[in-house]
């Protein structure tokens, strides 16, 4: 093994000639990074130049690469020929994407392995030392002299003697920052209040006082009897788009309670002054979670809890749908519900408190 | 007439000379080839954030031949059955096609959201090796700063960009964070208002994200990623202590061949894992989450894992609303303290640390030496208090999970992380201060004593001691004079050569094994002499 680590605490003061012919590529390769303030203090071959190791090792980097493109074929030809096309059941489309999968891992891995070994094993070891140059005493001087330099700019344009120009000048561009400014926020900017938006929902009374139906998911309207007691169901305003995320904050719980439970939620009711909201033992909240706006949809039967499962708020439906645990600060608004002639649910009017979570200007 | 022969061994070098004569690049390239880069092991961690990053774009460019960002209503009709006929966004639509229908796609959805999540927990780890060992002081201010933005932007990009599908998950996110918007005080309304065009969700926010996520946000990414390079490339890399090495500098290997070749090497081996992943592991399988309908929603609805623990102080803030009675009288709802206040105060201390420190510790000098988290017991402390932390809320935004599978109260766990939020930090920092201290003696023993090693003596008059191995020659009292030089010191016998170097082949060994060294502990071990045999003197029969 060659090894070449020289221990000369200066660098010759005298540069080399590069062009003397005695001089071998590495002395110049050596002059030049010296040129660069970088001493190369140990140069080491790991392995012997033709010796068993290195052949062994350039037969393991060639093996790497080999793999390579063998495991880059199989992936070409599996992406062309393979069954890709899905189909439920244990077809052999399932293994698609984890062939892919492997046949890509495998090809980069092995040009990285056989790169990493390359790199590694078969270049000479090296320990050089480069000079930061962060304590140059050159760099006061050059500090000193840009500084000037900027100051005498300065002098130059003349904003000191002249300082109607700066002025004028600021008060010239603040405008046009403005301008750049003015299209992208007069664009976007929509004002929250366009309709009263924030404070309505699906279930407000058409024109003309006609009251909303309450209905299902799939549109149908609901007649008592078709909750069981101690059932839930989700509703929506029975209007155009009703069950869309165009009424995002319309979808609402519907709850058939037992006898004593509704007793107690009856005298909840009257607590806060909503004395009619109630029709028989059938209460109706918003869905929305007070808090973060999911919705709070698991009913706990036993408990009369409603828990939103983002943050774990819940809520306690006989006593107004209060917050009992959890971050939500604020009770889930209560819709006012009644029975139409044709003895369906509607809404006796839209929600008096506002749905949803909580913001700034909220009454 | 004679004819020129072409020379082709000199073409190389006559192309050289005449770019050179050009463009005088010679000394800037021979600059470049041989600037020195320290090495280790930690300094790969930033890395694989890049590389990470460099196949977010390469699959991310595929994504988006394929994705159509728009909210009109179509009905699916693809290849997975259970969701044909369903009315959706045309959004969550294309994301289903490239999934099912796009030769390839899935594999290339899924290698998109592993980056995305092995780019953002390579900047954590990265930012954690860069305090735990001092490299953010002076003169690297700048980057750390420049470094803890890119972990908010790459947030943005990850959350931007895993709104996209557009299916019920995401929607939830999205839920979310109009009500995080909303709650900010007098202006809250107006930003979500403006930001979803209207009341959520609007028509226009996956349009309005999808430009953020293929442009905007990837454009700053790509900014601050290049001046946190060209800083390093600038500043050179810090170095730990060590034979040679001062604060004024870099002792390692030249760039090239040696670094680059490690370098590329080291890319293709994490675009192979990544691949790996992709094709392997399932993720983010929005099929079964179905469209986006503001009133489903299932239990265990976790963000990515950057985004839990903000998930996670928003589940333990306790239900703190502040009402101003005036006029109707305005909310500041609970809401806002923790998604809002919260990372607020993050950005600010993590980008002020350094000065923080630096004028508590009146260090106004440059370090380009890195320092052992137990030589720094403070600082170490204080970054444990801050992973406990961290940590606290990010279980805690899986806490309904951890309740379901372990069969806790739910209500338990909220408390737990409540009151863990508040004690965990301060035992972290008082532990990991002493364990820092201990660390040190040990060190200041072993450099005095030497290292143990393992072998018992008895004493003529009964005692037992342990022998140690010193460092250096000792003085009359046994002590050794070697200082702390703020690097390894050895703790075994094996670190000093004890153990023969590893015999190199697989199979069969591919050299000459050397001869077996003989362990300083133990000396040469020599055939049993052979005695005379006691016997009872009758002869044996």
């Amino acid at each position: 093994m060659s090894t070449k680590t020289e221990h000369q605490a200066q660098p010759g003061p005298e540069p080399l000639d590069v062009h003397d012919p005695r001089l071998s590529r590495f002395d110049i390769v050596r002059e030049g990074a010296r040129r660069d303030d970088i001493e190369i203090v140990h140069y080491e071959e790991q392995v012997a130049p033709g010796s068993k190791a290195e052949r062994r090792l350039t037969r393991t980097v060639a093996l790497f690469f080999l793999l390579t493109g063998l495991a880059a074929t199989a992936f070409l030809v599996i992406y062309i020929w393979w069954p890709w096309k899905y189909d439920a059941g244990s077809g052999g489309d399932n293994l698609y994407t984890p062939l892919l999968g492997v046949t890509l891992g495998v090809a980069l891995l092995a040009v990285g392995f056989g790169i990493l070994t390359w790199g590694k094993k078969l270049l000479p070891k090296e320990v050089s030392i480069q000079d930061r140059h962060e304590n140059d005493p050159t760099s006061a001087e050059s500090r000193k002299i840009t500084g000037e330099t900027m100051l005498f700019l300065a002098d130059e344009m003349g904003v000191k003697r002249r300082p109607l120009l700066g002025i004028s000048l600021l008060a010239g561009l603040a405008p046009v920052g403005a301008v750049a400014a003015a299209p992208l926020v007069g664009g976007l900017i929509s004002d929250p209040h366009k309709n009263n938006q924030m404070f309505t929902t699906g279930f407000a009374p058409a024109e003309g006082g006609q009251k909303i139906r309450l209905v299902r998911e799939d549109g149908r309207p609901i007649r008592p009897a078709d909750i069981s007691v101690g059932g839930q169901l989700t509703v929506f305003p029975g209007i155009e788009h009703g069950v869309s995320n165009k009424h995002a904050d319309s979808p609402t719980l519907l709850i058939h309670l037992r006898e004593s439970d509704a007793v107690t939620s009856r005298e909840a009711n009257q607590r806060v002054g909503h004395a009619n909201y109630m029709w028989g033992n059938y209460v109706a909240f918003s869905k929305i979670c007070t808090h973060a706006g999911c919705p709070a949809s698991l009913y706990e039967q036993q408990t009369n809890r409603l828990l939103c499962p983002c943050h774990q708020s819940q809520f306690l439906i006989t006593d107004n749908a209060k917050p009992i645990f959890g971050p939500a600060s604020r009770r889930l608004p209560q819709l006012p519900i009644e029975v139409d002639a044709e003895g369906f649910f509607v809404a006796s009017s839209d929600y008096t408190e506002t749905v949803g979570p909580d913001f700034w200007e909220r009454p | 007439m004679k004819r020129r022969k072409l020379d082709m061994a000199s073409v190389p070098g006559k192309a050289a000379v005449g770019v050179d004569e050009r463009f005088q690049v010679s000394t800037p390239l021979r600059k470049l080839l041989n600037k020195v880069f320290p090495d280790h092991w930690s300094f790969l961690l930033g890395e694989i954030a890049l590389f990470s990053f460099v196949v977010l774009l390469l699959t991310g460019v595929f994504l988006t031949f394929f994705y159509e960002p728009a909210m009109t209503e179509v009905v699916y009709n693809g290849s997975y059955a259970p969701l044909r006929g369903t009315p959706m966004s045309a959004a969550y639509a294309s994301s289903l096609d490239i999934s099912f229908d796009v030769r390839g796609g899935l594999i290339m959805r899924q290698m998109h959201h592993w980056s995305a999540l092995l780019f953002m927990a390579a900047i954590v780890v990265h930012m954690l090796r860069v305090f735990f060992t001092g490299a953010f002081r002076k003169p690297r201010e700048t980057n750390w700063i420049i470094g803890s933005l890119l972990f908010w932007v790459g947030f943005l990009a990850g959350f931007t960009g895993y709104s996209l599908p557009d299916d019920g998950l995401s929607g939830t996110g999205l839920r979310i964070a109009s009500a995080i918007m909303l709650s900010i005080p007098v202006i809250g309304s107006w930003v979500t208002s403006s930001v979803f065009g209207g009341e959520f969700p609007g028509e226009i926010i996956i349009s309005r994200f999808f430009i953020a996520h293929v442009l905007l946000v990837p454009g700053l990414l790509v900014a601050l990623i290049s001046a946190h390079l060209g800083l390093v490339f600038k500043q050179k890399h810090t170095q730990w202590p060590g034979p040679g090495r001062t604060n004024d500098n870099v002792v390692g290997e030249r760039m090239f061949p040696r670094y680059a070749l490690k370098q590329g090497g080291f890319f293709m081996v994490v675009f192979g894992v990544i691949a790996l992943m992709g094709g392997l592991f399932q993720i983010n399988p929005i099929w079964y989450f179905g469209p986006y309908e503001a009133w489903v929603v299932s239990a265990a609805s976790q963000p990515d894992w950057y985004v839990m623990f903000l998930d996670g102080s928003t589940r333990l803030m306790p239900a703190w609303e502040i009402n101003i009675p005036i006029g109707d009288g305005y909310v500041i709802p609970p809401l806002f303290w923790p998604t809002v206040v919260l990372p607020g105060i993050l950005v600010g201390l993590s980008t002020l640390y350094p000065f923080v420190e630096a004028r508590r510790l009146k260090d106004t000098r440059s370090h380009n030496l890195l320092q052992r988290p137990r030589d720094v017991p403070e600082r170490t402390a204080i970054g444990a208090m801050a992973v406990s932390f961290y940590l606290v809320l990010t279980l805690s935004g899986a806490n309904d999970v951890i309740a379901d599978k372990f069969q806790i109260s739910l209500n338990a766990m909220t408390w737990a992380g409540r009151i863990g939020l508040l004690l965990v930090p301060p035992i972290a920092y008082y532990l990991t201060y002493r364990i820092c201290l201990g660390l040190q003696q040990h060190d200041r023993e072993v450099l005095a004593h030497g290292v143990e090693t393992g072998i018992i003596r008895r004493l003529p008059d009964g005692r037992f001691e342990e022998i140690h191995q010193p460092l250096t020659a000792v003085g009359e009292d046994g002590h050794g004079e070697l200082g702390y030089v703020g690097w390894v010191v050895p703790k075994k016998m094996n670190r000093l050569g004890a153990l023969g170097p590893a015999i190199r082949g697989f199979f069969y060994p591919i050299e000459k094994p050397a001869e077996a060294p003989v362990s300083p502990g133990h000396p040469p071990v020599e055939p049993r002499q052979e005695r005379e045999e006691i016997g009872s003197g009758e002869p044996r029969r």
